[in-house]
């Protein structure tokens, strides 16, 4: 099923791609006429199915069972992050992530408990998109793949690696019971974020907008498994005059700042110099490329 | 799906207003002490309320009200929500700004505080130094059957104590994420075009949300 509706929206991807690339302002979304449509479709697709699958399912089964299963699936994927943890170069989250599955699938039945974690073996997030990007690869356009949700080129053409692992486990089974599980991790996974659907619709503006900048930056911060330095700059403080007065000057933005500080609100700013850190600092890894 | 990447991140962010809060006597605290203290009296209100449990909005803005938000500075949220177009902004809209982005965040999330009730929060050692005046104080979520959650709130020293100036959930910032939606907005209907499109999503959630 993944991978049929996979290869459907790669070859719909890939045309669209061929397709599109009209002119846009904005540099890591040049399809964003093709994917705002997707992303409509892809809500409605949630609210009519998805979503209330999910909801009856949370009603039906326990908070204990629900995190059993949840495990399973997580359980399973192990022995595919441990592989790119040691393509990623780091021998050490890989046998973290060997041992885990070891452990969970014996000690924790099959899977159902996280006993590992519990051991202080820390489950990871990995998959061949976060390795090629550790490869050097660019992002490439953000795209809102049909049912699948947000991604990247570079993420989308990682994904057929992952999917054939996926595939690993399920080809032992008969069709029925692979389908069932299938089903299962999905709607597991889909209930988990009941609720927060109602948060997002709030929150935003605009709701596609924050979507994908959401994601991109949290890919960001997986591809740097967690290490990423936030930068943060302080428009009161046009240098860093420590007398915690405010710019009110009406100043071009890009223009240099004038040193005119004017204390305005109750609310003094403090006197933080700009944080130095480079935005886009390099993967802090030293140890890429330990090839296969 | 669609949802699942932002929307595991905000299930996070609710859990992270829930932390920030305490008593005016805890301006001195250091930041840790300050997430712990504030995480940890909020929670408790939060699993002993059955109202706010069951989602009475007006019994949770005045919690929030009260525990939360003196220890956020919203100016500089806001600013850092707006990027670089702050600066062309005069002081007036600039105010404008900030009350109406602080009463867009407080009623998205305040709202998701009644969801939380079985998750607990460990902090990570602080690592900074005694001079500093930005730290990060760094806390994981965990709940049952689900895979731990980050969430790390960027704070500042100021007069009156440590204020956080942002909350960075698996990686991403609540407030710089709202960037791009801003410049957008700035750049179609200018800065008063941003404030008005704020305030008249604040008016909507509202009247959806009602003081129930």
């Amino acid at each position: 099923m993944y991978g049929k509706s996979f290869s459907l929206a790669f070859s719909f991807l890939m045309l669209t791609v061929l397709l599109a690339g009209c002119a846009n302002t904005q540099p890591q979304d040049p399809f964003e006429h093709y994917n705002r449509k997707m992303f409509v479709v892809n809500e409605k697709l949630d609210k009519a199915v998805a979503k209330p699958v999910a909801k009856v399912y949370v009603k039906v089964m326990p908070t204990p069972v629900r995190g059993w299963i949840g495990n399973f699936f997580g359980n399973l994927g192990e022995p595919w992050t441990s592989v790119n943890n040691l393509l990623q170069g780091k021998p050490r989250d890989a046998l973290n992530d060997a041992m885990r599955f070891v452990f969970n699938s014996t000690l924790g039945i099959a899977g159902l408990l996280d006993i590992a974690s519990a051991a202080g073996m820390p489950k990871h997030d990995e998959d061949f998109g976060q390795t090629l990007a550790v490869w050097g690869f660019q992002d490439g356009p953000f795209v809102m793949l049909p049912f699948l949700g947000p991604s990247t080129l570079r993420d989308t053409l990682a994904s057929p690696f992952d999917w054939a692992f996926d595939d690993l486990w399920r080809s032992a089974l008969d069709a029925a019971t692979r389908n069932i599980l299938i089903g299962a991790r999905f709607v597991n996974g889909r209930a988990r974020f009941l609720g927060i659907d109602r948060t997002l619709d709030e929150a935003t503006l605009d709701k596609y907008r924050y979507s994908r900048d959401f994601y991109l930056q949290q890919r960001r911060f997986k591809i740097y498994d967690g290490n990423l330095p936030q930068q943060y700059e302080n428009y009161d403080n046009p240098d860093d005059a420590s007398d915690g007065s405010l710019d009110a000057s009406q100043a071009e933005p890009v223009a240099a700042q004038p040193e005119n500080a004017q204390p305005e609100s109750t609310q003094p700013e403090s006197t933080q110099p700009e944080n130095a850190q480079p935005e886009n600092a390099q993967l802090e890894n030293t140890e890429t490329e330990t090839g296969e | 799906m669609t949802r699942r990447l932002f929307a595991r991140c905000l299930l996070l962010l609710m859990a992270a207003f829930a932390a920030p809060a305490v008593h005016a006597a805890a301006a001195a605290l250091a930041p840790d002490a300050l997430v712990r203290n504030v995480s940890d009296e909020v929670l408790k209100i939060v699993r002993s309320d059955k109202a706010i449990q069951f989602g009475d909005t007006r019994k949770v803005l005045a919690l929030v009200d009260e525990k939360v938000l003196p220890h956020f500075d919203f100016r500089r949220m806001t600013m850092l929500a707006v990027g670089k177009d702050w600066r062309s902004a005069t002081p007036e809209q600039q105010n404008r700004m900030t009350t109406a982005f602080r009463t867009l965040l407080v009623r998205t999330y305040s709202n998701a505080l009644t969801k939380y009730h079985d998750q607990t929060i460990n902090l990570k050692p602080l690592r900074a130094n005694p001079g500093d005046k930005q730290v990060s104080v760094k806390t994981e979520i965990t709940q049952p059957g689900a895979q731990p959650v980050s969430i790390d709130y960027s704070l500042e020293k100021t007069d009156q104590g440590w204020k956080v100036f942002d909350v960075i959930v698996m990686g991403v910032s609540l407030v710089t994420t709202y960037r791009g939606n801003f410049s957008d907005e700035i750049q179609n209907n200018g800065i008063a075009g941003l404030i008005a499109s704020i305030e008249a999503k604040n008016k909507s959630l509202e009247a959806a949300q009602g003081g129930k």
